[in-house]
């Protein structure tokens, strides 16, 4: 039974995982996380090493894998770029917004670029930046305020090979001043 | 009325992240406070006189939710409930990723209150750059000597763990949280029993929002009376209030509880856009019902919004103006809480996708006139009738909407087109 090699090479940070926990069920989550940070997206064989590590069965590790959206079973971009699809961003723009990324893309929502650089997604989930309505996330990075011109700046950014934190920086919402 | 905000002072303008500048600010002096000079049961005492009552959404007090802790020697938990994921709703993360050691200084006091064995803080799982913060946050607090064990110098141990959710709006409800926190999916579990009796692995356990444990290194080192000093009678302290839609200055905005909706829009958040004109608004993220421009001199606290028909819910205030069509914004809900649902309950799973299906015929103008005495009839079936309230709060708003603008409801089954346009997006 062949194991994906984050088991051996992460073996420290797993166990470390495994001890903040009263009860290392618990850590079914942090493992998911831990396995999709290495390839992006959640395999066949990382489901059955943490069912190995918890010692428990690949359809208790499926059936919490499923229940969580941000947990991806295919192959997914470098760069995922999710829009924010609920409310506010909605009434921002939202849609329009998510049409010109497939546009400029060459892609639908749910593909990927065939150079395998950009995922696009939209969440009906409200992700918390309704203060910068429409909001995207590039890998969980929040962007705001973004017109159909910063849509293509963002683009052109994840092209230049900029990193999901420098885009964030440079696009996105800034708290304001209290008082 | 000035009031010099606690919560939010400095965000913007110091790195409070770095534990260093946190501390230059007075950071860390509660709970050094309540280590040399305070029982747990005087902080404790302290809190439930304060009349603190929970930011998440129920409006509980947090001082007496602790008081339900059998003392039955079992290990007692403490869980954050940073899940924040309501729409419209949007302080938890500025606290999260700005404030970062109030919170684990308010966790820390809380835990010794209420004599927990550990800490848990539940993070939403799109806050990844909050997740990162808080972990650095947390070694550079236990570096200090403020986490672990003989927290300065003192008998009080406490270890905090972080964990990271994946996207499920459900595991901001408590029991859901709890069923996530263990590994499993993020089902909520019926009440009784209630978490403070059987929560985390069946043990005594307390879930408190963000907010709610950022007022306690505050009460703890100023006092309860000067808690009290703030806000309404009933519902003292601060309230961070997240404004959004169509005004100038959407944003946080700390504020003593009872301010009015008034003075929060047209002062605070700069009033509505040009061209705007008022047509409703959710006083307290997508469970809350509308207000309509006539409730604008309420005062938004947890007694005075039911009373004016709606909730003060999560305090995310969203501002709708002419050209938001009710049945659209109905609809986006709809969708939002039939994905959301967790599939459990058959009112719920089942009530939640044909709530959707309904409002999306009316939306393309393929809707029927009796759709509308269906939507209306969702109250009797999906409201109380499923483990959480999730059920009862995805129809609250469509069945306020089904009553102050019926016209529109009516319009749209009659296949009449929609007038909606959506807001010019302005750059930052």
């Amino acid at each position: 039974m062949s194991s994906p090699a984050w088991v051996v090479e992460r073996k420290g940070e797993i166990k470390e995982i495994l001890s903040r926990y009263p009860y290392e069920k618990s850590a079914v989550m942090p493992l998911l996380h831990l396995a999709q940070d290495e390839r992006g997206w959640i395999a066949d064989e990382d489901i059955e090493a943490i069912a190995r590590i918890l010692e428990t069965t690949p359809a208790s590790v499926e059936s919490v894998c499923s229940f969580y959206s941000l947990f991806h079973r295919t192959p997914k971009g470098r760069y995922v770029i999710t829009v924010c699809g609920n409310i506010q961003c909605g009434l921002s723009g939202a849609d329009p917004l998510t049409r010109h990324f497939e546009e400029r893309l060459g892609i639908k929502v749910g593909q990927t670029t065939d150079d395998g650089l950009i995922s696009l997604l939209v969440t009906g989930e409200c992700v918390a930046a309704c203060d910068g309505a429409p909001a995207v996330q590039v890998n969980l990075e929040y962007c705001g305020h973004v017109t159909l011109e910063r849509a293509d700046q963002i683009i052109a950014a994840i092209r230049a090979g900029d990193d999901a934190k420098a885009i964030s920086d440079r696009f996105g919402i800034s708290p304001k001043k209290a008082g | 009325m000035t009031y010099e905000p606690v919560l939010t002072k400095g965000i913007g303008e110091l790195d409070l992240a770095d534990i260093e500048v946190y501390e230059s600010q007075g950071g860390y002096q509660a709970l050094r406070k309540a280590m040399t000079q305070m029982s747990s049961s005087e902080v404790h005492e302290e809190v439930k006189k304060s009349g603190l009552r929970g930011r998440g959404g129920a409006g509980f007090p947090a001082g007496v939710k602790w008081g339900f802790l059998p003392d039955d020697g079992r290990p007692r938990y403490m869980c954050c409930n940073a899940d924040e994921s309501e729409p419209g709703t949007f302080n938890n993360k500025m606290l999260i990723e700005y404030n970062p050691h109030l919170l684990i200084e308010g966790i820390l006091l809380a835990s010794y209150a209420a004599r927990c064995a550990q800490s848990f803080f539940y993070i939403r799982g799109e806050f990844k750059r909050g997740y990162e913060i808080l972990v650095k946050a947390l070694a550079q607090a236990r570096a200090k000597g403020y986490v672990g064990e003989n927290i300065l110098g003192s008998d009080y141990r406490q270890e905090i763990t972080v964990h990271r959710g994946a996207g499920a709006y459900i595991c901001g409800e408590e029991t859901g949280l709890l069923s996530s926190l263990e590994g499993g999916r993020g089902e909520p579990r019926l009440k009784p029993p209630f978490p403070a009796v059987s929560g985390l692995y069946g043990m005594p356990t307390i879930v408190n929002n963000v907010e709610t444990l950022c007022n306690v290194p505050f009460i703890v080192d100023r006092g309860a009376d000067w808690f009290l000093s703030i806000g309404t009678e009933k519902s003292p302290g601060p309230k961070i209030f997240s404004v959004s839609g169509c005004v100038q200055r959407p944003g946080n905005y700390e504020l003593p509880l009872g301010v009015t909706l008034r003075e929060l829009i047209e002062e605070h958040a700069g009033g509505l856009r040009p061209g705007s004109t008022l047509k409703a608004v959710q006083p307290g993220g997508a469970s809350s019902p509308v207000l309509l421009p006539d409730k604008l001199d309420i005062q938004l606290d947890f007694d005075s919004v039911p009373a004016a028909g709606s909730i003060l819910g999560t305090a995310g205030v969203m501002v709708f103006d002419q050209n938001a069509c009710m049945v659209r914004t109905a609809l986006y809900y709809a969708d939002f809480f039939s994905h959301e649902s967790c599939g459990q309950c058959t009112p719920c799973r089942e009530g939640t996708a044909w709530t959707s299906r309904i409002l999306r015929r009316l939306e393309n103008g393929q809707g029927a006139p009796h759709d509308l005495a269906v939507l209306r009839a969702l109250k009797g079936t999906m409201s109380g009738t499923t483990i959480c309230l999730l059920s009862d709060f995805s129809i609250t708003f469509l069945q306020s909407v089904l009553t102050h603008f019926e016209d529109e409801f009516a319009a749209h089954a009659a296949g009449e087109a929609c007038g909606l346009q959506t807001r010019e997006v302005r750059s930052a």
